[in-house]
């Protein structure tokens, strides 16, 4: 104590020994320097070595060579454009200037290769389905009346669409609560068997589909007898999402402040106490995230129903007896065929598929926008106003304590 | 102030029953987890073991697939599916480094997000859609690709192709379709995401010290990446790509209905025809004969034993490579 006191009045007597500058205002007008602004040659650069590129590329095309394909168009004049782009800048800059430009444009394109993919699948697939989609007796009846050579008007995906729901819904009554437990497992009990739990999960993420479907196909129908149903389906689909949950959980759990944890450990609480009220409500939109992006893996899966769900035309709602058909195996079996209908439905069950996975990404997106802590603007309102409620609160015990300590 | 050698306090903490049941139940989950993988491997084993016991080591080395006749292995099928995988790898290993490039380094940070989850989407879209998409489209405008490398480098005997003059405008387009090349091209696509999303994450925890350092000592954005970034993201780069591996063996229905099964080795990538072992267990599941059944679980357990082996080895180089395990605030 003694020594404390001290201490405390040689700080308060001792001289300052940092000395604070004194700012003068700055003189004149003072303007934001704009930093990593393009100019008019690098615009010009790179408008320049496109056209020359696409004009030399049709010249060999048309005239000089026996090439075809727009493909090969595209590949050559992109070549074409690297090595132009490539010398109009070393025109009037140095060496690295020029590796670190060309660099550039191929990190960009190889970008734009990768989304123009996934637009191409997307778009590619819906305009196919697009003859099918159109009919409202699509998604509300099923093929069990319908022929090969029947149109579009008739049959359709109805119940493909529900066996697809059940054992979807199946597959994650089975592999949330499991993944989500496993997952807190991972980040709340470290040692060595969490970590050779977590490396088996990360191999069993990338467990071939197939393999689950076969496993399955052994135990629950060969060996059990079950034959094809919904509940088989939907418990192979629950091996191959429950990793992925389980990760997911385990990433977004991470996310959570340990400040906050910490709070709660240092208000003597204990963990399962601070995992059910701290990290868990905190956590909450993005295992919701985890969950969805389960459900969106499992409900594209194809072979595993292939191999556990069988095939039908006709509605069935029981998932433990009978066939039951799912998307992914409909837009499967029905491309096979050979007259145009069949193939268009199987577009448009694929599309309808495509659609629902989207659906889910946006819902997940929603869901999982901010990070886990951050709160919306309303949330925020209720919290100031609960607050404002506890100071009132304690305002009027402390009112009403003081009235019966005067009395 | 007394001249008390200072002891050393225990910290451990008794924990509570609710602890305790908690952490049991949690332990509990963990194994499950371990358990059912055991099971999955298992089981393939004992359901194997008839069909591995007749065979012998000439499952290993027959290329013909007739259980009914008593002669099947999995020389070509096992041959075809590394193919497949290893061209999907080369064409996703580009793809992937160049798009977790642009989304960490290059894309404006408005957009950053939206094409993360882009590529998120692009890992869920169902194979029955990437599969739809090669069988029907893709493969039919590769074809002029696929000439052109089998004319000009028809002398590397990979991509050699059979069966048609050098050059020859005549040829038939269906020599070229339903091969390794063609399946390869459109799983590359479907593990793309995967392997991208691994690299972006690494190179996004890249130290900015480090970045701002090469920035100040006059490094472009390129000497910058090349200085910082790719040695720091190295094992994930390497991860990435044995994950996209690992998922590439095991890619079944794309494969399938892109490919035509034969069952002999084909080293020719170009050419029509080859086969995997995940497509031929979705093509010949349904077969009455149990024996068959047996050399079909024989085959899924090799291509489990793979999987799990690529994938353990991709899991510890990324795990080496991950920092941080809490983020503090």
């Amino acid at each position: 104590m003694t020594s404390l006191d001290t201490r405390d009045t040689r700080l308060t007597t001792a001289p300052p020994r940092t000395t604070i500058p004194v700012r003068t205002p700055p003189s004149g007008e003072q303007s934001r320097r704009r930093l990593g602004v393009l100019r008019t040659s690098d615009y010009l650069a790179v408008v320049g070595g496109l056209a020359a590129a696409c004009t030399m590329t049709a010249l060999l095309w048309t005239q000089f060579a026996p090439f075809t394909g727009i493909l090969g168009y595209i590949i050559t004049s992109w070549c074409l454009f690297v090595l132009i782009y490539g010398v109009l800048v070393s025109l009037d800059e140095n060496r690295p200037t020029v590796r670190d430009r060309v660099a550039a444009v191929v990190v960009h394109s190889l970008g734009a290769v990768v989304l123009a993919a996934l637009l191409w699948v997307i778009i590619y697939t819906i305009y196919k389905g697009w003859k099918a989609l159109v009919h409202v007796n699509f998604y509300t009846q099923d093929m069990s009346s319908t022929g090969p050579l029947d149109p579009l008007t008739k049959g359709g995906i109805f119940h493909a669409i529900l066996g697809t729901l059940i054992m979807v819904g199946i597959a994650l009554a089975i592999a949330m609560p499991l993944g989500i437990l496993g997952g807190i497992f991972l980040h709340e009990v470290p040692g060595p068997f969490s970590r050779f739990v977590r490396t088996v999960v990360d191999a069993m993420t990338a467990l071939p589909d197939v393999v689950a479907g076969l496993f399955i196909y052994a135990t629950l129908i060969l060996m059990l007898g079950m034959g094809f149903s919904g509940f088989a389906a939907g418990t192979a689909l629950a091996i191959t999402a429950l990793p992925i949950i389980m990760r997911a959980t385990d990433v977004v759990l991470r996310l959570v402040p340990g400040s906050l944890t910490e709070a709660s450990y240092a208000l003597g609480s204990g963990q399962w106490r601070t995992v059910r009220s701290v990290v868990l409500p905190t956590a909450r939109s993005g295992l919701a995230t985890a969950v969805i992006l389960g459900a969106a893996r499992a409900v594209g899966e194809t072979a595993p129903v292939l191999l556990t769900a069988g095939f039908t035309a006709a509605v069935n709602t029981d998932p433990f007896h009978s066939p039951m058909m799912s998307l992914p195996l409909f837009a499967y079996t029905s491309v096979q065929a050979s007259e145009p209908n069949p193939i268009a439905r199987g577009f448009g069950a694929a599309a309808t598929l495509l659609i629902l996975v989207l659906l889910l990404f946006a819902i997940a997106r929603v869901i999982g926008g901010r990070g886990p802590g951050q709160l919306t603007r309303r949330q925020r309102r209720r919290r100031a106003a609960a607050s404002q409620r506890d100071l009132k609160r304690y305002l009027a015990r402390q009112a009403a304590s003081a009235v019966e300590g005067g009395a | 102030m007394t001249a008390l050698a200072p002891v050393r306090r225990p910290l451990k903490a008794r924990l509570g029953p609710s602890d305790l049941v908690f952490r049991g139940i949690a332990r509990g989950g963990g194994a499950l987890v371990l358990v059912i993988m055991a099971m999955v491997g298992g089981f393939l084993a004992y359901r194997a073991w008839q069909a591995l016991h007749k065979a012998g080591f000439a499952f290993l080395t027959t290329q013909d697939w007739n259980p009914g006749a008593g002669t099947f292995g999995i020389a070509a099928i096992i041959v075809g599916t590394v193919l497949i995988a290893l061209t999907a790898v080369a064409v996703a290993l580009p793809l992937a480094l160049g798009g977790a490039l642009y989304i960490s380094e290059y894309a404006p940070r408005a957009v950053q997000r939206t094409l993360i989850s882009l590529i998120d989407l692009m890992a869920a879209v169902p194979s029955v859609v990437f599969g739809l998409w090669g069988w029907k489209l893709l493969q039919w405008r590769l074809i002029g690709l696929s000439r052109w490398i089998s004319d000009w480098f028809g002398w590397i005997p990979i991509f050699k192709v059979n069966g048609v003059q050098r050059h020859d405008p005549l040829a038939t387009a269906t020599v070229y379709t339903s091969s390794t090349f063609m399946a390869g091209i459109v799983v590359a696509l479907m593990v793309t995401p995967i392997a991208c999303s691994i690299m972006r994450e690494a190179f996004g925890q890249a130290p900015p010290g480090e970045r701002e350092g090469a920035y100040a000592l006059g490094a472009t954005r390129w000497g910058m990446i090349r200085s910082v970034v790719l040695p720091f993201g190295k094992g994930a780069i390497i991860g990435g790509a044995m994950l996209g591996l690992g998922r590439a063996l095991g890619e079944t229905i794309a494969v399938v209905m892109i490919i035509s099964p034969v069952f002999k080795i084909q080293p020719h990538i170009l050419q029509n025809g080859t086969s995997s072992v995940s497509s031929l267990i979705a093509l010949r599941y349904g077969e009455s004969n149990p024996f068959s059944i047996s050399a079909l679980m024989a085959a899924g357990l090799t291509l489990f034993a793979l999987t799990l082996a690529v994938n353990f080895a991709a899991a510890s180089v990324v795990a080496r490579s991950r920092s941080g395990a809490v983020s503090e605030v």
